[in-house]
């Protein structure tokens, strides 16, 4: 050894785990674990983080008999103190800039900065939705260039940017279909929807007054051909069908379950959530799909936001596109671009629109950074997406099989999500034990029970923007927890133990529900 | 007084046309802690195998189905500030609703105790 | 590509686990014929920062931004100084890149923001609670109405002709599907909402009266009276407000009776956008607690009995509930709710007080001026930041010439109301402590400039 430790120092580590958790400091925070008490405790009223000049003049006399009596119970904080407040409760989130966060089904990617950048422009930001046309046709001309993308892409038809969220384009579709059974002067309500679908399919076909019928899936976690075809009939308004499916499956079927329920009258909505498999390898159009919308949010990287915004746009069929939503941005012949709203929607031939789905025209601050997303990219970029992304989630499911029950494993290679099942864990171990213990490991637990044909399923979805080295430590992990499992380590059950908090509890949440502070609660 | 259970693991006790239904010890103890129970307006109408009430628990909202076809006299008012005595009590005081009974004869599909006893040992 | 970690080197690592030869295998299960062969044709490969900030930031260049021109437009989205720290905040990496709590352990920062943000919007809206946000006002409002529904039994709601008309039109678009009544009627240009109107279209099928507060043309209900009515035919009076700035002037809707209170919130912390993404506001009766749309944050303790906060009833929710939930809405508006709640902090009740005062300041002095244009009347004598004026001739056509010079005027009733021929001489302004007096007097010479053909012709020589 040619540097021998002359001093005698060690570092003394203690025993792992002794005694820290048993320490109580005075302030409650505990190092960098900070706690941080509600604006409600730290606020006084009538502080306030915002200059302003003076009122002068009086409230109009016709107003005096509307006015408040006393300003809204709502303590203010100065600016300093406000930006603690919110940097403090920062640090009690995981997010995907902290590590991996497979949650399936979810897509959760990194959310790249520039995207950030332009949004903020003052040209995109800080522009009125109901300025003068002339005022606003580069705004116009970033809704029509997006627009031509997620057609291309897709090999669609037409698409319809104001949903709001993924459910919300749902709507859209159904509400398309809807509108063309109509048209055709035929009463059709019923919708099938497969049991693998994510909650949203069903409630969002009784939310646009279709009953729902379930479909059933085959042993290898597809969408049963044989059910599906018998099921059909005149009665039937159309499939909601989730492609890859929440199985994290391709439906091999897709064409001929398209081409049997088009043979019936019916209409084909296909769930784009999980689009980010196939986007650039793969157009739903040659699929015979109908609409489909696509989750901005998951394929193309807006930030989640901690739960939204989202934004859906709807691609349509030729067979949909007359009805679909105002407004809509139009290309003119010279290649300008204008606004279609309710004024001059039957002079551009879409006098069959279902109608407005929201107040002006969609989720434009998403729009400037999906595109901005998606020219980064390139069609060759977007195509590596999809493949990187169905490469890492194969990777994960054969380095996890011979630990974890993949009850699809067998059957061949998944798309970009990864599944296993509780099967083959100890009796007393669950799915929930395993995700809680991936929090102790510095992970976000993957999508646990769902989807709901799986018994226990953990849905692990790791997207392309995960390295290698950060998969091969989620790997370790995964691993480890599956193995202290079938040893039944018993802190397994109670994980987390390192997180901001322990398990909570849920039930008296639900039982005696506190939605808001009160003083002294 | 008889009772008798459904396969959907209600319970139904009866006294002349007057019935009281509630779910099972068994089916609480599948829920797992009751959150809260949505319940039928007395004068409701019911059919045998309507869901005239919904039994939460924090992940799942299970419908209860009547065993028989009549019109609601009562439901369970404790329950809305003490759900949990669906866990606690599932075959006494956390009973769901009361019924007049609009036909008698839809009992004899139902199985007593021994016999549902069986049906839940075989799941 | 700069977004993609993967060397060839660990690909073909990678697929050595795997067990194939090339990514193509992985793609087994997709029917050849729709297998595409390489990268889409006629579309542009991938392109380095730069490039895309070029190109994406010459289309900005092409707009005429509301800071850049005198501006004077509302109608359900305002323009209000939003404090730097608000914007920093909400691009911390935990808030922006986080997913909805469904793991609380690790989320509690965004469940106490909502937490904080519910109790903000109640107390706000004058409500028991409020829920963790919704798309935005307009299809809060549905929502609303669908909820009215299902507490009364009913299914038919009578709406205020002063309801924002891209309101009413998502209202209409449902009703058709659901097998709803919506019945309204258009705004007239007078100087009091269509209180009365409203009070005699009510009836025993009535399921909600919904009415916007300051209505669309700026003027302000009389809420009591209509809940007042509303109750006494069994109905739930439904308060829309798309200016939440203004109850820091006039009473919350919830003291007045409003049994259901949903609003717009992008005015305080969001920016323009162009229209999105917004927030909707959301906040009822306790007692309706269980017909809610939409996330609910709750408090509770962990197994320390720390307090700690989850999301809460969600069997109403559609990932539980399904075809049975209450809505099908699954994302909220987490990050512009973020943005509201900082907002509302750093102003507290006393400081939104006074933005609202300030703001009528403006508006009256930007009336004023306008009235003393010959041929402009200002429509009422009660508003608080947005009014509308009587223009002597069609005001779409005027705003585009206001456009021309520079200036952005307001939003014409035309634009809003295509086939009213009655509204078409309305134009809406709205002003805000953002506007500036060159502001205000720059408006009042353009719009001069603009009309003086008209008023010559209308007067007598």
């Amino acid at each position: 050894m040619n540097a021998p430790n002359t001093s005698g120092w060690r570092p003394a580590m203690g025993e792992a785990g002794s005694g820290e958790s048993a320490l109580i400091t005075a302030s409650g925070d505990r190092g960098l674990a900070l706690e941080e008490k509600l604006i409600f405790e730290l606020g006084r009223p009538g502080t306030c983080g915002v200059d302003m000049a003076e009122p002068v003049g009086d409230v109009l006399p016709g107003l005096s008999r509307f006015l408040r009596k006393a300003p809204a119970p709502l303590p203010g904080l100065s600016e300093p103190e406000t930006v603690r407040h919110y940097t403090r409760l920062s640090r009690q989130n995981y997010a995907i800039d902290l590590g991996p966060f497979p949650l399936g089904s979810c897509t959760m990617k990194h959310n790249p900065r520039l995207n950030e950048k332009v949004a903020r422009l003052s040209g995109f930001a800080d522009l009125h939705p109901l300025q003068p046309g002339q005022t606003v046709s580069g705004a116009l001309e970033v809704i029509s260039e997006l627009a031509d993308w997620l057609i291309t892409l897709t090999g669609m038809h037409s698409v319809a940017m104001t949903p709001k969220a993924g459910a919300h384009g749902e709507l859209c579709g159904l509400l398309c279909i809807k509108a063309a059974i109509e048209a055709r002067g035929e009463d059709r309500g019923v919708i099938l929807v497969p049991e693998s679908a994510h909650g949203t399919n069903p409630a969002t076909a009784a939310f646009a007054g279709f009953s729902v019928e379930n479909i059933p899936a085959t042993a290898d976690g597809r969408v049963d051909l044989g059910a599906l075809t018998a099921r059909l009939g005149p009665d039937v308004a159309g499939v909601m069908i989730t492609n890859p499916n929440t199985c994290g499956l391709f439906e091999r079927d897709m064409k001929a379950i398209s081409d049997a329920v088009h043979a019936v009258g019916g209409y084909v909505y296909c769930d784009g959530a999980n689009f980010n498999a196939i986007v650039g390898k793969v157009r739903p159009g040659d699929l015979g799909i109908d609409a489909m919308h696509i989750n901005l949010h998951k394929t193309f990287s807006t930030p989640h936001g901690g739960g939204g915004p989202g934004s859906g746009p709807v691609v349509l069929s030729a067979a949909l596109s007359p009805f679909g939503p105002l407004p809509y941005a139009a290309r003119a012949a010279d290649g300008s671009v204008h606004l279609v709203e309710e004024e001059d929607a039957a002079a551009m031939g879409h006098s069959q629109s279902f109608g407005r789905m929201a107040a002006f025209h969609g989720q434009f601050g998403m729009f400037t950074r999906a595109l901005t997303y998606i020219l980064s990219h390139g069609a060759d970029g977007l195509a590596r997406v999809a493949e990187d992304a169905v490469l890492n989630a194969n990777y994960v499911l054969r380095s996890l099989e011979d630990v974890l029950s993949a009850p699809f494993g067998k059957a061949g290679p998944c798309m970009h999500e990864a599944l296993f099942s509780d099967d083959g864990l100890p009796d007393d171990f669950t799915t929930l034990d395993i995700a809680k213990g991936l929090i102790d490991e510095g992970f976000h637990p993957m999508t646990v029970y769902f989807p709901l044909v799986v018994h226990g399923a953990m849905l692990i979805e790791p997207t392309e923007t995960e390295s290698k080295d950060g998969l091969d430590r989620f790997i370790t992990s995964m691993r480890s927890l599956a193995a202290r499992a079938r040893n039944a380590d018993p802190s397994l059950k109670s994980a987390p133990h390192l997180a901001p908090r322990r398990r909570l509890d849920e039930t008296q949440a639900a039982r005696k529900p506190v939605l808001t502070w009160r003083e002294g609660s | 007084m008889t009772r008798y259970f459904t396969e959907d693991h209600e319970w139904i006790e009866v006294e002349g046309d007057a019935g009281t239904v509630g779910i099972t010890d068994y089916a609480q103890s599948q829920l797992g802690d009751i959150t809260y129970v949505d319940l039928p307006e007395a004068g409701a109408a019911v059919k045998k195998g309507d869901a005239p009430c919904v039994v939460d628990s924090v992940k799942a909202a299970s419908d209860v189905y009547s065993p028989v076809s009549g019109t609601v006299s009562e439901s369970n008012a404790a329950l809305a500030d003490a759900p949990e005595l669906v866990n606690t009590d599932a075959e006494t005081g956390g009973w769901l609703f009361r019924l007049t009974l609009s036909d008698a004869g839809e009992l004899a599909s139902l199985m007593d105790a021994d016999g549902y006893a069986e049906f839940v040992k075989g799941l | 590509m700069r977004y993609l970690p993967l060397t060839p080197a660990e690909r073909a690592d990678m697929l050595g686990v795997i067990g194939v030869d090339s990514v193509d295998a992985l793609f087994e299960d997709v029917p050849a014929a729709a297998r595409l062969d390489g990268p889409i044709a006629g579309l542009p490969m991938h392109a380095s920062e730069m490039a895309v900030e070029r190109h994406m930031s010459s289309l900005a260049a092409k707009n005429l931004s509301a800071g850049a021109a005198p501006f004077f437009l509302g109608a359900g989205a305002y323009r209000h100084h939003i404090p730097a720290s608000v914007d920093h905040l909400i691009q911390r990496g935990e808030f922006l890149t986080a997913y909805t709590p469904y793991q609380p352990e690790i989320a509690q920062g965004t469940l106490q923001v909502l937490f904080e943000f519910q109790t903000q919007v109640a107390r706000l809206l004058g409500t028991d609670i409020a829920n963790a946000s919704m798309y935005d006002g307009s299809t809060g409002c549905w929502e609303a109405i669908a909820m009215a529904g299902r507490i009364t039994r009913r299914c038919r709601a009578v709406v205020s002709g002063g309801l924002h008309p891209h309101y009413t039109a998502v209202a209409h678009t449902m009703a058709k599907f659901t097998g709803d009544v919506i019945a309204t009627r258009l705004p007239q240009l007078s100087a009091t909402p269509d209180d009365a109107e409203v009070i005699a279209a009510i009836d025993g099928e009535t399921s909600c009266v919904v009415v916007q507060y300051p209505d669309v043309l700026g003027r302000i209900p009389d809420l009591a009276a209509i809940a007042e009515a509303a109750h006494a035919a069994g109905a739930l009076l439904i308060a829309v407000v798309t200016e939440p700035v203004a109850l820091g002037l006039i009473e919350a809707p919830g003291h007045l009776g409003a049994d259901i209170v949903v609003g717009e919130g992008q005015s305080l912390g969001v920016g323009l956008q162009f229209g999105g993404p917004y927030l909707g506001l959301f906040g009822c009766n306790e007692k309706f607690v269980r017909q809610m749309p939409g996330r609910l944050c709750g408090q509770t303790v962990d197994a320390e009995g720390r307090r700690g906060f989850v999301l809460t009833l969600s069997t109403r929710e559609q990932h539980i509930r399904r075809e049975k939930a209450t809505s099908n809405i699954c994302t909220n508006s987490g990050l512009c709710a973020l943005a509201f709640s900082i907002h509302m902090t750093l102003l507290g009740g006393e400081g939104l007080a006074k933005l609202a005062r300030i703001n009528h300041d403006v508006a009256r002095r930007t009336a004023d001026a306008l009235a003393a244009i010959p041929g402009v009347t200002v429509l009422g004598d009660a508003y608080v930041n947005e009014f509308t004026v009587v223009l002597p001739r069609d005001a779409r056509t005027v705003v585009r010439e206001l456009a021309d010079r520079g200036i952005l005027g307001g939003v014409s009733l035309g634009r809003l109301y295509p086939h009213a021929e009655a509204l078409s001489h309305g134009l809406l302004v709205c002003a805000s402590e953002t506007t500036t007096d060159e502001d205000i007097a720059a408006l009042a010479a353009a719009l001069s400039e603009v009309l003086e053909g008209q008023v010559l012709e209308g007067v007598p020589a």
